[in-house]
């Protein structure tokens, strides 16, 4: 439990503070809407975990790049007026995807986990805020969470355990759901008005549809499924087989930014290829050309592929750079010249004849 | 008069961690301070300059070849340390 809050001399001439997590997707952009209207002065924060589906992927898929080349959530901060912080917590978020006190949900996405900790690092914001600037420093943190909404992590069980483990306790309030919920800190104090708040519940998203009308937001982005990669499906299972393959639960920044492009194939337990699927994807994967082994096609046009592993022979080299001309324009020539290149730079050429699609059983595709 | 100009490097790196590193580095530095960020996602062209609107930076250049994108900004005046 958090200490009660002085009792306010002049409660109109303070104007409260909170820092709002922000995602970029609807329901935080109406939780800082909501505040906003009650006269609460809110700043944002976003976290950067590595595992966000925003910027990267769409700068590095050509398909993706008029589409949203924007980040969500700096796009919702400027709709809406506020200050927006980005941090790093790639760092630290390791230990919550590697080990989550609370499991994962369908998929390796750790979301009770991810919560506590975001809302932790928003805590400790706050105090550290408080501390350097007193009332200019924050009151209360703000999330967009819906009660009933993600069958793991936003239940109404979850929603108290959010809040202590987090170390927020009463000073963490959830505008869109707050009347389904014991009265927190900023209602109790009269900081905001708890009557106009709301009590959203479950998984319809029609309310927050016509909050959004209400509130005159007409565009927004609407993620599907959940806010990071650890929900997708095939994305979990690339990282299981990286793991696996690896006999051990580790990543760097890089193998999960590499694992959400290109086509994974695994041959051998100690080789995989990512073959790239278009000229986007080809440039990035060039920018790894002097950490990995890679191939590429030289007698016709075809992608790069970067060897993550090793090859123990000369066969297995050969059967790898047969995958990749079965990638390329000459997957029906009988011979295709690659180019060999370690990272250290030296290359060579090899000629082979491309892989036929019964020559790459589906079980080698990983994802 | 050349004014004193800070420089970032952000090539190879994908969005969002241009912003992130941008607005680091703009934490660093006093208010009137000019810097400049060099960036290969084109995704920055869009970022750092909405980054900079909302945080009450200003942006003086937007430059952007084949490669890179240059964004040079002044730095504006300082918000609670979040
Ligand atoms: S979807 Fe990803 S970012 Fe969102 S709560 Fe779950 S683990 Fe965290």
């Amino acid at each position: 439990m958090s200490e009660a809050a002085t009792p306010i001399s002049h409660p109109e001439s303070i104007q409260r503070r909170a820092i709002a997590l922000v995602s970029g997707g609807l329901d935080s952009m109406l939780a800082v809407k909501a505040m906003q209207e009650q006269g609460i002065h809110v700043e944002g924060v976003n976290f950067f975990t590595g595992f966000c589906v925003e910027g990267h992927t769409h700068a590095i898929r050509k398909k993706d790049q008029d589409k949203n080349k924007r980040n969500n959530a700096l796009w919702v901060a400027e709709k809406l007026g506020i200050k927006l912080h980005i941090v790093d917590i790639s760092e630290e978020y390791k230990d919550v995807v590697l080990n989550p006190k609370h499991g994962y949900g369908a998929n390796l996405n750790p979301c009770l986990d991810c919560k506590i900790f975001m809302v932790n690092q928003a805590t400790l914001m706050l105090n550290k805020a408080r501390e350097l600037a007193g009332e200019k420093g924050f009151d209360f943190i703000v999330t967009g969470e819906v009660v009933g909404q993600r069958p793991k992590s936003q239940r109404k069980e979850t929603m108290p355990i959010i809040s202590s483990e987090s170390g927020a306790d009463d000073r963490l309030l959830r505008p869109l759901s707050a009347r389904n919920l014991p009265e927190t800190l900023p209602e109790r104090e009269g900081w905001v008005d708890r009557e106009r708040l709301y009590d959203f519940s479950g998984r319809n998203r029609k309310p927050q549809m016509a909050l959004a009308r209400k509130f005159g937001l007409e565009e927004y982005a609407q993620p599907a499924g959940g806010c990071c990669f650890l929900t997708d499906e095939s994305y979990s299972n690339k990282l299981a087989d990286l793991w696996r393959a690896r006999n051990e639960r580790r990543y760097e920044l890089d193998d999960i930014m590499l694992l959400k492009v290109g086509r994974h194939i695994r041959p051998a337990e100690h080789h995989k290829l990512i073959i790239s699927r278009e000229e986007g994807e080809n440039r990035f994967l060039e920018g790894y050309r002097y950490q990995f082994t890679s191939l590429t096609t030289v007698s016709c046009p075809g992608p790069l592929a970067l060897v993550d592993g090793t090859f123990e022979s000369d066969e297995e080299l050969r059967r790898a750079a047969a995958i990749v001309a079965r990638y390329s324009k000459g997957r029906a020539d009988d011979e295709v010249v690659l180019e060999v290149k370690e990272p250290g730079g030296v290359a060579r050429e090899v000629a082979v004849r491309p892989a036929l699609p019964d020559e790459i059983p589906l079980s080698w595709h990983v994802g | 008069m050349t004014e004193n100009v800070h420089e970032l490097d952000v090539r190879r790196q994908l969005c969002p961690i241009p912003v992130i590193k941008t607005q680091n580095k703009v934490n660093e530095l006093a208010q009137g301070a000019v810097l400049r960020v060099t960036c290969t996602d084109p995704g920055a062209l869009n970022d750092i300059p909405a980054w900079c609107r909302i945080n009450g930076h200003e942006v003086l250049e937007t430059e952007q070849d084949d490669r890179e994108v240059v964004i040079t900004l002044r730095v504006g005046e300082p918000s609670v340390a979040l």
